[in-house]
């Protein structure tokens, strides 16, 4: 029998592996990777020595398109397959980049109603982050209970628009419908039938002694590690940094609202590990249902399409805007050439930087501690490859 | 700080490299700076106790067309919370622009894909290829004189 | 019963070979009842249906069609797979799972092999089950697969020290390792079970038992081996058709098993709660299958309410938790014994 020698292995950036190295991959097909991402693990056992993120899989040339437009407003369905779970975020940040550009004001009630429209979305998206977090680390049961609150508000989303994943909705200078009568009624028995709730998933997986014991001190991210790394959203917030866009670099009408901004603490960890990144996002749902609470208290009468330009042709120059998604923070860097056509849409998503923290977070843990870390940055493939 | 103080600030201490500023009636005011110093510029935007742009929002590769790419930075400060933007401009034929990740480490994927997009090569890169199209694509899309090749390993591209 | 095989025939090795049948009899369709009883368990805890329109009533007829289906499935070997380990995994895991009714009492007048050790030849057989995921995990050729059956080796193995403690209790406190006369000694009303005598020891040790035994059978809290969310399916990734049933029917047999013998030894065995009354042989056997179904539904509760444990984790539960309670449950057993 001939022996047979085999080359020393190279991971995919050229790194050599050590005899008790192996790599495994994980991806582009898995449960857990929450969409078409390839994570090169090289392992030692059952230790996580380097973790290499292949992304691209999903790449469906968002920029390049809207270069084809021939009208800003084309873009808006484009905007809202970026990030697939918050389209409503994409396209409010997108709309407000193109405003800013034409320097319009848009009335008052399409303010309030993107901001209930964009809470809403927001706790959309963390029932989702939260219900499939909780897949990952094995509880089957919250993922169905929070799908089927989120049915709720698909439901109201379906009765505005008539859409429920992807909506084409908040336009460059307004919103594409009015708010349909019996939404402001529905919306408030929502946000009473769901704060109990909260309480139950509370109760059922967060201070849960399994589930604090896979995820506190998991996947520490430190503070200035945060910064430096422009990690945004619950991911920064979760670090003990108390930044929110909302409020900090405001846009909308969110100054008009009572809420708080939350962090985490290290309640049963470390400051920064995935439970408080996930205890985040479960606060974070409280506030919004406060601000929607409130908006729909206040929301005033009025045009809805009126400040909608029939032709959009901003003056030339640029302009980057930021507005806080669910996962954080998606910037529009817009540059008009003053034509009908955008001559360059470039869209920062939250996710795709979130990501490139991933290696650094993950060297030393375990495989399972690396699914828990992936499904605490909450990454959504749509807006990383865009 | 102002956008007059930090152009200031960094007119003294670039004052040869800023190659133009616009402050006033631009949504977004930025300073243009030379290529070859925008490493020591960056350290310097980064480090300095008045200016802390510890943030880095976002880095865009851009075709300018008639031949000149560029790369727009958009800086934050946390602790001060002051924007600017700084532009960088390359010629199409030899694109180098000196990399950031060693100042701002979330520059590593942006820098990946504007060199992946646009074909802007970043110097001292840790890790240069490409991340969101495949290892082997020819060319670059997002450069307004790009033609869409007819196969891709056997693979008809248009459809 | 096997008296009424002597009348049939006077051959022997007929005469065993139908009484190891008959808890086949059992096993099969409690598998396809299990299967379906687990969808609607789930279902109803997570706010759903479940199955509902196969065969009419609440879908009872769901695990039949997909058993049908399964069986014409066509079976995929991976081509660089070992064949013979392949092919030869899921039968070991299913002897192992099912070897261990051979001694177990379904009833008073039922009892596979009224062996004097019983007890002991369950333990030990129902070991050769981590042969068989062994087995599966290296004959893949898939690194996933091997890693799920590494855990699972580690796992199963690990625990099974606990589990044996556990029931060493019992066995100081009943004297004998013979399954049909520890349950002959639990006879009468329910306060004669084992689970209260020597209180709290013994109740301390089933606890332990029971949890040991989630782990023995691969169930969530425990399901590392085939922890969805990170192996895909672990160990039985690359299986399809008849040998994706064999496992599945393996894991259920092994439930009902590791039940069995927790009701057999804590609970009474086939013994009526109610002393002589609704006794007998044939209500013994009703009492031995309601008790170890009741355990298979708090393991299906488990399963769908807790989260999972890591590795390293259940490692340490195993050892440091488990094992040393179990060590002061038979040293509590044997000084309350010997005063």
């Amino acid at each position: 029998m001939s022996e047979i020698l085999t080359p020393p292995l190279k991971t995919s950036t050229g790194r050599t592996l050590r005899t008790e190295e192996m790599v495994v991959n994980m991806g582009p097909q898995h449960p857990s990777t929450h969409g078409v991402l390839r994570l090169e693990l090289v392992v030692d056992g059952e230790i996580v020595v380097d973790v290499i993120p292949h992304i691209g899989y999903l790449h469906r040339c968002f920029e390049k398109h809207s270069e084809a437009m021939t009208n800003y407003q084309q873009v808006i369905p484009y905007c809202d397959r970026l990030d697939y779970l918050a389209s409503m975020n994409m396209d409010w940040g997108y709309a407000l980049a193109v405003e800013k550009l034409l320097a319009i004001q848009v009335p008052e009630r399409v303010e309030y109603i993107r901001v209930i429209m964009a809470e809403l979305q927001r706790i959309a998206s963390h029932l989702i982050a939260l219900g499939t977090y909780g897949l990952d680390v094995g509880a089957f049961t919250p993922f169905l209970f929070m799908f089927r609150d989120r049915e709720r508000i698909l439901d109201l989303f379906e009765m505005t628009c008539g859409a429920r994943l992807l909506y084409n909705y908040i336009w460059v200078g307004g919103v594409s419908h009015d708010l349909p009568p019996g939404f402001i009624d529905k919306a408030r028995a929502f946000c009473k039938y769901f704060r109990p709730n909260i309480k139950e998933c509370n109760d059922l997986l967060t201070f849960n002694e399994i589930f604090i014991k896979r995820t506190a001190n998991v996947g520490v991210l430190p503070r200035e590690v945060a910064i430096a790394y422009a990690c945004s959203g619950p991911m920064l917030r979760g670090s003990g940094v108390d930044f929110d866009l909302r409020r900090d670099d405001p846009y909308g009408i969110y100054n008009k609202f009572q809420w708080n901004v939350v962090t985490g603490k290290g309640e049963v960890g470390t400051v920064g590990d995935c439970w408080d990144r996930y205890m985040v996002r479960v606060r974070e749902m409280e506030q919004s249902l406060d601000i929607i609470e409130q908006a729909l208290d206040q929301i005033p009468d009025g045009d809805v399409q009126s400040s909608i330009p029939k032709r959009i042709r901003p003056n030339p120059g640029d302009v980057y805007v930021r507005t806080e998604s669910p996962r954080g923070e998606i910037g529009f860097y817009i540059i008009s050439d003053g034509s009908q056509t955008p001559y360059r849409v470039k869209a920062r998503s939250p996710a795709f930087v979130n990501l490139s923290v991933c290696p650094e977070i993950c060297r030393g843990s375990m495989i399972a501690d690396v699914v828990a870390i992936v499904g605490s940055i909450d990454i959504v493939l749509g807006e990383i490859d865009r | 700080m102002t956008p007059q103080e930090i152009s200031e600030k960094l007119k003294a201490k670039f004052s040869d490299a800023v190659v133009e500023t616009k402050l006033e009636g631009v949504l977004d005011p930025y300073l243009k700076i030379q290529p070859a110093r925008l490493l020591e510029a960056a350290a310097f935007l980064c480090d300095e106790d008045d200016l802390q742009f510890d943030y880095l929002m976002c880095l865009s590769g851009v075709d300018y067309s008639k031949g000149i790419l560029g790369v727009v930075y958009h800086c934050y400060s946390m602790t001060k919370g002051h924007k600017i933007t700084i532009k960088v401009d390359v010629p199409a034929e030899k694109p180098d622009v000196p990399s950031v990740a060693s100042v701002w480490p979330t520059a590593n994927w942006h820098e990946r894909e504007a060199y992946d997009l646009f074909g802007i090569r970043f110097a001292g890169h840790p890790d240069l290829r490409r991340i969101l199209l495949p290892e082997d694509w020819d060319g670059y899309p997002l450069r307004k004189d790009y033609k869409v090749p007819e196969f891709y390993q056997g693979m008809k591209v248009p459809y | 019963m096997e008296q009424i095989f002597r009348t049939l025939t006077e051959n022997d090795f007929l005469i065993y070979f139908l009484m190891s049948v008959i808890p086949l009899l059992w096993v099969v369709p409690y598998a396809l009842f299990a299967v379906w009883l687990e969808r609607k368990v789930s279902a109803h805890m997570q706010d759903r249906l479940g199955p509902m329109r196969v065969g009419g009533w609440h879908g009872w007829a769901q695990t039949v069609a997909d058993i049908l289906k399964l069986i014409q499935k066509e079976d995929i070997v991976p081509a660089a797979a070992d064949k013979k380990l392949h092919f030869l995994a899921p039968w070991v895991v299913f002897i192992g799972s099912y070897a261990a009714f051979a001694t177990i009492p379904f009833s008073s007048a039922y009892i596979g092999s009224n062996i004097s050790i019983g007890l002991f030849y369950v333990i030990a057989v129902s070991a050769i089950v981590v042969v068989g995921i062994l087995m599966a995990g290296w004959s893949s050729n898939n690194k996933w697969s091997l890693f799920g059956a590494m855990r699972a080796a580690a796992q199963i193995v690990s625990y099974e020290i606990p589990t044996a403690l556990a029931l060493l209790a019992v066995v100081m406190v009943a004297g004998t390792l013979n399954l049909q006369e520890i349950n002959q000694h639990q006879a009468g009303w329910f306060w004669n079970w084992y689970l209260f005598r020597k209180f709290p020891f013994v109740f301390i040790a089933f606890i332990i038992y029971f949890v040991a035994s989630l782990a023995e059978t691969n169930r969530t809290p425990f399901d590392i081996p085939e922890a969805e969310s990170e192996l895909v399916a672990g160990y039985h990734t690359e299986y399809s058709g008849m040998k994706f049933a064999l496992f599945f029917l393996a894991e259920y047999a092994n439930m009902f098993a590791v039940s069995a013998i927790g009701s057999t030894l804590f609970l009474g065995g086939w013994n009526s709660p109610f002393g002589d009354l609704l006794g007998g042989p044939v209500w013994g056997a009703f009492w031995f299958l309601s008790k170890g179904m009741f355990f298979v539904f708090v393991q299906m509760w488990l399963r769908w309410t807790l989260p999972r444990l890591r590795v390293d984790q259940l490692m340490y539960v195993s050892w440091k938790v488990l094992t040393p309670w179990a060590f002061a449950c038979i040293l509590g057993v044997g000084f309350w014994m010997m005063m």
